[in-house]
């Protein structure tokens, strides 16, 4: 006797589906945006800040970087409001996907600014530019260029770790998927259809963050140099 | 390249066939190799909980142990969640599941049923300061629930649109979402509800109106008819001798009742 696989019970559902699918990239595209503008940040303010700024920075990598994501989701969710900190689900799913990323994406970063040559932060003071000029226009591009596809990977990451946030009740593509299979017992059904909706959005997204890297952030090597 | 991989990954998915244990297999299984798995809560103090010495305790698992006493097997106990429970019945990773399964028509279509063996009831929680009588009160209101329990499926038909129902993954998560205050109002149990309340008096919570009667059945795998008709029988004799009602004292402090077949 075989389980026979009915797929159409589940994708009657595909309102629902659609709506967790949308809400799984909604959260990513906030969360990677802000999650790498906060790594910047951070990587400027670690190797130009003060101590006290840079041991600070640290320890935020270090402790999330060495702890579970659903424990800082969890924290985030059911631990702040002792604080008199409430969010939505959807906040603390946010937040806790920017923190995570944040924290990774820092060290990405650093990889490829420690891969800079010091000889390109001194022809750039040469040329009069401010310190954050240099940084971010000189030393940033090149990079990322070296550092773009661990960088694409951390994303894709965080954005399939996003799964994780059905468990607070933010209702993303994983926590439709349960709430389908928990009203028709279609399990193995919803999760293959959850399965392909993720591989596709996988695929999708490393090739936009492979365009984005390339169109907006360090640009082709093209004739004529960074100038050109 | 990258396509041929895809085309051989569906491929696989497409042609795997799941093996089933063959219908009716069960009883024979577990008289032959003397075990039975049982698929218990760990979340759902009384009826099972884990103490501090680790050990699953409660109803559910005092009756595990005496159903696979009747049958002459080791038990071996599986700790499921509200959400897991029924499938893990259908992949065949238990024998039975007695995890207070409520009968309803949605789950008789993938899953069978005993008679029942201990009363149970769900109902709304909330604060003594929050004013909710009836279903039409929960408009406006957060409410949390474990998702695909008896109370998710009672609460779906009866809030009205405006409720903000938010369903989280096992009790556990419900309760510390209604104690952190992330929702208001709290949907579940009667036993989890009572613990809830006897652990946090502070938050002068209280019981509001009742979801749902439903007693606990044991869950079968669809077609189980040989090992359905022997637990019955365990079942209907433990009522006749009074263990069902002792067992029911012990946890719950009142006896098991006129309970349904």
């Amino acid at each position: 006797v075989l389980v026979k696989l009915e797929f159409v019970p589940v994708l009657e559902q595909w309102p629902l589906l659609v709506q967790g699918l949308l809400a799984t990239i909604a959260l990513s595209a906030l969360a990677i945006v802000t999650g790498f503008v906060l790594a910047v940040l951070l990587v400027w303010q670690r190797s130009r800040g003060p101590a006290w700024v840079r041991a600070l920075i640290s320890g935020y990598v270090e402790l999330i970087r060495n702890t579970p994501f659903i424990v800082q989701l969890f924290f985030i969710f059911f631990g702040l409001p002792a604080l008199g900190i409430k969010l939505s689900p959807e906040a603390a799913s946010v937040l806790a996907m920017v923190i995570n990323l944040g924290a990774y994406a820092t060290e990405i970063v650093r990889a490829g600014v420690q891969a800079t040559p010091a000889g390109q932060w001194e022809a750039a003071r040469s040329l009069a530019l401010s310190e954050w000029q240099i940084f971010l226009r000189v030393v940033i591009p090149p990079a990322l260029r070296k550092v773009w596809p661990a960088m694409v990977s951390q994303m894709v990451i965080v954005m399939l770790g996003s799964a994780v946030c059905g468990q607070i009740a933010t209702q993303e593509l994983s926590y439709a998927a349960n709430l389908i299979q928990s009203r028709n017992f279609r399990a193995f059904e919803a999760f293959i259809v959850a399965t392909f909706l993720y591989l596709a959005l996988s695929i999708a997204l490393r090739q936009v963050l492979n365009w984005v890297g390339r169109r907006y952030l360090f640009g082709q090597a093209r004739p004529g140099g960074a100038y050109g | 390249m990258r396509r041929s991989v895809l085309v051989s990954v569906v491929a696989t998915i497409a042609f795997a066939h799941i093996p089933a244990a063959h219908a009716q297999s069960a009883l024979d299984d577990i008289l032959k190799s003397k075990t039975i798995q049982i698929a218990v809560p760990t979340d759902f103090p009384p009826y099972g909980f884990v103490t501090t010495d680790l050990k699953p305790q409660g109803l559910d698992i005092d009756m595990a142990n005496y159903i696979a006493g009747k049958l002459g097997a080791k038990v071996e106990l599986v700790p499921v969640t509200s959400a897991n429970r029924i499938p893990y019945l259908q992949t065949r990773k238990a024998h039975l599941v007695i995890s207070t399964l409520g009968k309803n028509a949605e789950r008789e279509k993938v899953i069978d049923f005993t008679a029942a063996y201990s009363p149970f009831f769900q109902a709304i929680f909330a604060t003594k300061a929050l004013s909710v009588k009836n279903a039409a009160d929960l408009a406006g209101k957060s409410v949390g629930v474990t998702r695909g329990a008896i109370e998710d499926m009672e609460l779906t038909k009866i809030a009205p649109a405006s409720a903000d129902i938010k369903r989280f993954e096992d009790n556990n998560a419900t309760v510390s979402a209604f104690v952190s205050g992330q929702v208001q109002v709290l949907a579940t149990g009667a036993s989890v509800a009572g613990n809830m309340m006897q652990r946090n008096p502070n938050l002068n919570a209280e019981y509001k109106f009742v979801l749902k009667d439903s007693p606990n059945f044991i869950g079968v795998g669809k077609g189980e008819d040989a090992l359905r008709t022997r637990v019955n029988e365990i079942i209907a004799e433990a009522k006749r001798s009074g263990d069902l009602d002792k067992m029911a004292m012990r946890w719950l402090g009142r006896p098991a009742g006129d309970l349904p077949q």
